[in-house]
């Protein structure tokens, strides 16, 4: 698997069989021996057209896309990675910003012509012989998107380099298992850890029982699994958990708290549990594998390993390979800062020897590995006409990671039963424009909310 | 009222909230099979703080996770002792 002096380290150059087993990527209902896809295209003749072009990589299946990340990187100028949930109109700016001259689709993909592209290409995951001569020593750049804002997503600009720079040889091609989207950069990390490492990867799929994506992971016989802490209670919470015996388990995503190590300790004692700490736009700052939540404070500091890890005003930040190198777009801020460190918004306590995290600086509640902010549920709940302001808020969730609360002051003071139906109203608001995890799961009405000197509202009392 | 009580009527509101079709509720149901997803787990373990005074899941002292509705009863049922 070591790459050539001089040759440049495409991920087609990953994906040749290994010590003589046979390495797959498994979907849902089909797969792709990925030896085929070493020497192969399922693009067939259209591969060579997509030499120099930006491409808006957008089919439904992830076995589609995972097909054309392999055969695109080398090739392409630029490939934009888009997860399915992203709405057209946000497409379509993003194309526009990353001047996206090509567009890969599949059946799934609602309106793949909306885009007005030269160049339009469905995917697929049938593989037939490679055309001869299309160039691929070219540095792709990999564009992961944001989901940490309101409105169009940040374009976050990767190469493969800083994608796999956080990947460690291991001894034995490992078989993963991934209940994330690939291409999300938790998932994109494990998708790259599979080829990178010599060996096969199990890809979730939208809307599969969980029952039988275990029963898929242990017919493959998966020994690394990655999830969320949210995927995991899922997992935890089935009578299922136990049909797989994977080596390692792995969490990140979000916050992964005691009782869910806990309770992967005790549903898979033979494996080594580890948590990861990463962003888009950081990479991957450190794994803790000591099976405690929170990270060891001799963790921070620079010049100790691969990660220059501080914490400043309580706020983490992280400088290394991994780092994307910048956000695509004229009008973009920085990504790094002078020092080439990556705020990472996370928010830090020091209790002992040891690190927790304690929420987003920017007010964003995460929950399950979705971002939450709070202005935006704030202005579905003002809608109300009864509702003079509100502050929402973080509550932590063993389950979760957090959940969203509200305080709501209320113009009238109101009798205890008109209360309940006014917290009715404003949940049915609630529900009627916001995605169901961005629903206040409790709504407390206060006499005043908390403000600053400045008149703003207090978003860390 | 007993905390079995407590605990199948707050699921029940959570999954009417969340437009939720609940299996059958007895202790032998799977909670992965009730019709609730892990959203309406993290809300139902809140509303459940705020009416017992406790979050058995965020203080966890023994591993073993519930399964089946009766198993989560009885983390609640220990956790209140």
């Amino acid at each position: 698997m070591k790459m050539r002096r001089g040759e440049t380290d495409i991920l087609r150059h990953r994906c040749a069989d290994f010590a003589g087993s046979r390495r797959h990527l498994y979907g849902r209902s089909r797969s792709v021996a990925l030896d085929a896809l070493a020497g192969g295209s399922a693009f067939g003749g259209r591969l060579e057209a997509f030499a120099g072009r930006s491409v808006l990589l957008i089919p439904r299946e992830q076995l589609n896309a995972a097909v054309a990340l392999i055969e695109l990187d080398g090739v392409a100028r630029r490939i934009v990675i888009c997860t399915p949930d992203v709405p057209l109109d946000y497409l379509r700016a993003i194309a526009t910003t990353a001047e996206v001259d090509a567009v890969v689709y599949d059946d799934g993909t609602p309106d793949p012509q909306a885009f007005g592209v030269p160049l339009l290409v469905a995917s697929s995951a049938d593989v037939a012989a490679r055309p001869a001569g299309v160039s691929d020593i070219r540095q792709t750049e990999w564009v992961l998107l944001t989901s940490g804002t309101t409105g169009v997503p940040k374009l976050v600009c990767h190469t493969l380099a800083s994608l796999i720079a956080p990947i460690k040889p291991v001894s034995e091609p490992p078989i993963w298992g991934t209940f994330y989207d690939i291409r999300r950069y938790g998932g994109m990390q494990i998708f790259l850890r599979a080829l990178v490492g010599g060996g096969s990867l199990i890809l979730s799929s939208a809307g599969e029982p969980v029952a039988e994506h275990l029963g898929r992971l242990a017919e493959h016989g998966a020994t690394h699994v990655s999830g969320t802490p949210s995927h995991w209670w899922r997992v935890l919470m089935g009578s299922e958990a136990r049909i797989m015996g994977p080596r390692y388990v792995r969490l990140s995503g979000e916050i992964a708290n005691q009782a869910v190590l806990d309770g992967l300790r005790a549903a898979y004692p033979q494996a080594g549990v580890g948590h990861a700490f990463a962003s888009t736009e950081a990479g991957v700052g450190f794994e803790v594998n000591d099976g405690l939540e929170g990270f060891p404070a001799d963790f921070v500091g620079t010049g100790k390993g691969d990660v220059d890890i501080a914490v400043d005003d309580g706020v983490l930040r992280l400088r290394s390979l991994r780092t994307a190198s910048e956000y695509i777009g004229a009008d973009a801020a920085p990504l790094r800062d002078a020092d080439g460190f990556v705020d990472t918004g996370d928010m830090l306590e020091l209790r002992g020897d040891r690190y927790y995290f304690v929420g987003r600086k920017d007010g964003v509640i995460n929950v399950g590995g979705l971002k939450v902010h709070p202005e935006e549920v704030e202005a579905a709940i003002n809608q109300h006409a009864g509702v003079s302001g509100s502050l929402v808020k973080s509550r932590k969730s063993p389950i979760t990671g957090a959940i969203v609360v509200a305080e709501v002051v209320l113009k009238a003071d109101g009798a205890p039963e008109a209360r309940s139906a006014l917290e009715r109203e404003i949940i049915a608001l609630c529900r009627r424009d916001l995605a169901p995890y961005k629903v206040p799961a409790m709504i407390r009405f206060v006499p005043t909310l908390p403000m600053t000197a400045a008149g703003k509202l207090l978003r860390h009392a | 009222m007993s905390i079995q009580l407590t605990v199948f009527s707050e699921i029940e509101k959570v999954a009417a909230e969340h437009s939720k079709t609940l299996a059958p509720l007895s202790d032998e149901t799977v909670l992965m099979n009730s019709g609730l997803d892990s959203l309406c787990f993290a809300v139902l373990v809140a509303r459940l703080e705020d009416k017992l005074g406790v979050d058995p899941f965020s203080t966890a002292e023994d591993s073993s996770f519930p399964v089946t509705l009766g198993e989560f009863v009885r983390v609640y049922e220990n956790a209140t002792r």
